[in-house]
């Protein structure tokens, strides 16, 4: 047995969902030479088991509350939150991805390996209280998120949006990272919370605004905020369909966790800056993504704009700049994973070999050849819409009224900000029902034969599926740990 | 009193139970469909009437109240019925199992479905009817439009889709507008629920500044005209009323414009009468462009459903003034209005789909002299024109007297333009009546057509007897709900008063949006004595 100090037991306790991610993923690597034809979906079970041993370990880690490794990490409820929604994300993904992964020919252990460590990075990012230890959370989840996009190696738009991704994704860092050096410069260290300090004793200098300014830009690229969005559409169309419900959802949380606490935490004075930049931010990135899906014909493609739209609606609960918001901010991520991830999943589905049929076209008359599938998309695509008794509403619904809760604030700038947010999401109604149209007014085409769907992927849209209404009928308890959450984040 | 705990959800819910039922049916077994679909919508008939023995006519304030805690702190589950909604709950349970009955043969494809959204609609609107919490008002509200988005859409006409499309755009733009609004209001007063809302506006606890009022009623109001729908925010109306199936058209007209001019009442009015008064001239003069536009464009329709549907237009905006004309008489005469509408129009809407049944076309220039292949229908289709063209005794006249009445006492001027209108339906629904059923018949085709079959005949009786027990026993419905009209503006009128006094000693209105605190000694005002027939100055 070797003797650990109780120190470094406390820290490995502390980061255990990133232990048990890394691994089952090292394990996966490990196991994969050894492994062939059929052999290989088992690894995907592997990386599925893992996930559930981190989700297992986030609660573990949750009974030991406090920092690690020289406050580097901080393990509180916020990121206890964060880690269960991006690692549930991760499982769902793995679980549509076993079957697409046969049907085009791609399935590798590897795959699932780099699953697991992009979502051991994410979860770095939601717990980290320094900022090169965000940066190094934010790589890990994004080199691991280039090749999966890539992961179609035989389709030129995979390559294509893996080279896209990688090389505005790593410029994006690099921004991160200047910003990061600015702030060092301007207060002396990079830990959030003694930032947090510094401003408390010494005023704001323009260098850290400036550093601030950075940081947004490369945030606000992982999140596909505008106007730094426009990788965001041919990334996620080009990407394997799963990889592409892992990017849109997973990574968007983990950063937005990162921004709230560098934002929320390190530059809580310089709110009433900050709060313009995410203003102008959401409005355009509301507008961007919505009236750019009107317009849409392949509803992959549409579905990746209206994951920038809903970037916004998030970014319209962050202005709001209390515990309220964030907490808003925390529910609507809950939600807003458990739709587009449902969401993508069908999609998957009904691409069939070689992702050949994504136009709107070919959804057409889904109502009457697959009544449950048809019905799971119309309640993912009604929860993206915000209709009542879906988790989307309550999503936009208490993202407004954290926002109009702090007119107190921000005054009646904050007041338009959600004015603006409801016409856009009455322009989402259109491209949303518009499937929906396809799949229940028109008249169904005649080559396309359905395929049932795989055991794996009817569980992960089930569970998308009952989760979506839970958080629409019942969300009192979801909004509970939300705001517990939002608490300790702010309460130090 | 009312006293049976559970009778306002099971009326709510049971709908929605029998879909259930319905649901474990096989898709292809339509006659049990059918059957269950009926059984379910009367069953829920009768156990709405066991409202009207429960219901106490003097007692102003909800009645069946139920309240239970939902969502946090702030959401609760909170039911109740007075005057206004008790027949409108009556209105929606009586017209869905005649709906039920007028599509047991015209909808043929995706049965279990149709009759599904019929019933979900029906939990939905009852559910609007009988919230008292904002918030659960407003699920209720949302959940209407995506079952009758689907009626229209899949079991329509020609041009379903396109109205199915422009009927959810136009209801979500402005609902979405009253979702901020209603948070705003939360904001100011920190609960949803409407009861406590109106105690803190009414006692001056919180007061609005105006220009907030004017907004919050602004949003409010916006989402209930496109519902009724106001001119000029009409122009949904005519094609979700024509693209719609039979069911779909009597529903729509029947009950769910009248969500539209129910919100007025229980929200737009009572919680913002400051606002409500600045807003009323040309909410009144919108209305009655409405009454006479409608009626002029209803007149030159050569489509049967297009011209029963621009009678909306022209019928609803004499509710709206009524409701404006802020008069008790006036205000009773909208309610009563908003239940013969919805008989009236509902029966036309049936009427008209049962001459599409055998012909499938709505041109009038299709149809002439069919009183003779078919005098049973005919008679029937003269009857429920008379009552929708308000021919005393029946029905309709009732209801569009109290309004011209009423408006009358307020405003000359309003009376005399909107009186003109029903002289205008007069002509348009008789004119109608004649190319549709008199003189020879003019197509080859309409010589053998059957006359009503049993089924139609007891849909059109039912409808016939209402009509006629609605025009001669109007007492019985205005004396239920004479004592909440009152009380509402009885409310409105002291608000109205105190907001007066209470401007002089600040020298104005309060400046900024933040909502005003009055210290409760500014509280005791004394209540009018007698509110009828006497015209309000804001």
């Amino acid at each position: 047995m070797i003797h650990l100090p109780a120190e470094q037991l406390a820290n490995l306790h502390r980061l255990a969902p990133e232990v048990v991610l890394c691994l089952f993923g090292i394990v996966i690597m490990a196991l994969e030479p050894f492994v062939r034809g059929a052999g290989r979906r088992a690894l995907g079970w592997v990386g599925f088991s893992g996930a559930l041993v981190a989700l297992v370990s986030v609660h573990l880690a949750a009974r030991l509350p406090g920092r690690a490794y020289s406050n580097l990490i901080s393990v509180d409820r916020f990121s206890v939150f964060v880690h269960v929604v991006v690692i549930g994300a991760a499982a769902l993904a793995i679980l549509g991805s076993l079957d697409y992964l046969d049907q085009e020919g791609i399935q590798r252990g590897e795959y699932y390996a780099l699953v697991l460590f992009a979502a051991a990075g994410m979860g770095i990012l939601a717990g980290a209280n320094e900022l090169v230890t965000a940066f190094i959370g934010l790589e890990m989840s994004s080199i691991s998120s280039y090749v999966l996009v890539g992961f179609r190696r035989r389709a030129l738009s995979s390559n294509e949006a893996s080279l896209k991704y990688f090389l505005l994704g790593s410029f994006a860092t690099a921004f991160f990272l200047y910003g990061i050096a600015m702030v060092y410069g301007a207060t002396g260290t990079t830990r959030i919370d003694l930032i947090q300090a510094a401003f408390r004793n010494a005023p704001l200098t323009a260098l850290a605004i400036l550093g601030l300014g950075l940081i947004f830009v490369g945030l606000g690229f992982k999140v596909v905020a505008a106007p730094f969005q426009a990788y965001g559409p041919d990334v996620y169309e080009g990407a394997p369909t799963p990889v592409t419900a892992l990017l849109a959802s997973a990574p968007k949380v983990a950063t937005f966790a990162v921004m709230l606490r560098i934002f929320y935490v390190s530059f809580g004075a310089a709110g009433d800056i900050w709060f313009w930049a995410i203003w102008v931010s959401a409005v355009l990135t509301m507008f961007v993504g919505n009236l750019a899906a009107l317009v849409q014909t392949n509803v992959k493609r549409m579905l990746a704009y209206s994951s920038i739209a809903h970037a916004g609606y998030i970014l319209v609960a962050f202005a709001a700049s209390t515990d309220l918001g964030i907490a808003a901010v925390l529910f609507y991520l809950a939600a807003y994973v458990l739709m587009k991830v449902g969401a993508f999943l069908v999609v998957t589905h009904l691409g069939q070999q070689g992702e050949q049929r994504l136009a709107i076209q070919d959804y057409a008359g889904l109502g009457s050849k697959q009544p449950v599938l048809a019905a799971c998309f119309s309640l993912f695509l009604l929860s993206l819409l915000g209709l009542p008794a879906t988790g989307g509403f309550f999503g936009k619904f208490f993202a407004f009224q954290s926002a109009l809760d702090a007119h107190s604030i921000h005054g009646n700038w904050i007041i338009w900000l959600v004015i603006l947010a409801a016409i856009n999401s009455v322009i989402g109604a259109y491209y949303y029902l518009r499937v929906i149209i396809a799949m229940y007014f028109w008249a169904p085409s005649k080559d396309y034969v359905p395929t049932a769907v795989a055991p794996a992927l009817s569980f992960a849209l089930a569970v998308a599926a009952i989760g979506t209404l839970y958080l629409g009928l019942i969300p009192g308890r979801v909004l509970v740990l939300a705001q517990t959450a939002a608490q300790s984040l702010t309460l130090r | 009193m009312g006293t049976q705990p559970l009778l306002l959800t099971v009326i709510t819910f049971l709908p929605v139970l029998s879909v259930a039922a319905l649901l474990l049916l096989r898709s292809d077994d339509h006659t049990w469909i059918r059957r269950i679909a009926l059984a379910a919508s009367v069953a829920e008939f009768v156990v709405s009437v066991l409202l009207l023995r429960g219901f106490d006519s003097s007692e102003a304030s909800y009645q069946f109240q139920e309240f239970h805690h939902w969502i946090g702190a702030t959401i609760h589950y909170h039911l109740g019925v007075d005057g206004i909604s008790l027949f409108l709950v009556l209105l929606t349970t009586f017209l869905t199992p005649l709906a039920v009955l007028c599509s047991w043969k015209s909808i043929h494809e995706h049965v279990k479905g149709f009759f599904v959204s019929l019933l979900v609609i029906e939990t939905a609107m009852i559910g609007v009817f009988v919230s008292l919490d904002l918030f659960l008002f407003f699920v209720f509200w949302e959940l209407t439009l995506i079952p009758m988005y689907f009626m229209i859409g899949m079991w329509g006409h020609e041009r379903r889709i396109y109205a199915a499309v422009k009927f959810i755009l136009y209801t979500m733009l402005g609902s979405i507008l009253m979702l901020v609004a209603i948070l705003w209001l939360f904001n100011q007063t920190g609960t949803f629920d409407l009861l406590q809302i109106q105690a803190l506006l009414q006692s001056g606890r919180i007061v609005l500044p105006s220009n907030v009022e004017l907004l919050l009623f602004g949003a409010f109001f916006l989402a209930f005209a496109i519902k009724v729908p106001l001119f000029p925010l009409h122009t949904w109306l005519p094609d979700a009323h024509t693209e719609a199936p039979t069911a779909g058209s009597v529903i729509l007209a029947g009950v769910m414009l009248k969500l539209g001019t129910y919100g007025i009442l229980r929200f737009c009015l009572p919680l913002f009468p400051v606002a409500a008064h600045r807003m009323a001239t040309p909410i009144a003069v919108l209305a009655i462009i409405g009454i006479v536009y409608g009626a002029l464009v209803a007149t030159v329709q050569h489509d049967l459903k297009r011209l029963v549907a621009y009678t909306s237009v022209s019928h609803l905006g004499f509710v709206v003034l009524g409701i404006f004309a802020f008069n008790a008489i006036s205000i009773q005469g909208a309610v009563y209005q908003m239940l013969n509408h919805g008989v009236s129009t509902g029966a036309l809407f049936l009427s008209v789909g049962m001459l599409y049944d055998r012909r499938h076309t709505h041109e009038i220039k299709e149809y002439g002299g069919l009183a003779t292949p078919m005098p049973v229908l005919m008679s029937f289709f003269l009857f429920i024109c008379l009552s929708s063209l308000a021919l005393p005794p029946l029905n309709g006249f009732i209801g569009e007297f109290l309004i011209l009445i009423g408006t009358f006492q307020a405003h000359h001027a309003w009376a005399a333009w909107a009186a003109s209108g029903a002289l205008l339906s007069a002509i348009y629904l008789l004119w109608a009546y004649q190319r549709v059923a008199l003189g020879e018949v003019t197509v080859e085709k309409n010589k053998a057509l059957p006359d009503a079959s049993p089924r139609e005949r007891l849909i059109l009786a039912s409808v016939a007897v209402v009509i006629v027990f609605m025009g001669i026993a109007s007492p019985l419905f205005t004396r239920r709900m004479a004592t909440s009209t009152n009380v509402m503006l009885q409310q409105m009128d002291d608000q109205l008063q105190r907001r007066q006094e209470a401007a002089r000693p600040l020298a104005g209105p309060p400046v900024g949006s933040q909502a005003v605190i009055v210290p409760p000694s500014h509280q005791a005002y004394p209540a009018l004595a007698s509110v009828a027939g006497r015209r309000v100055q804001p």
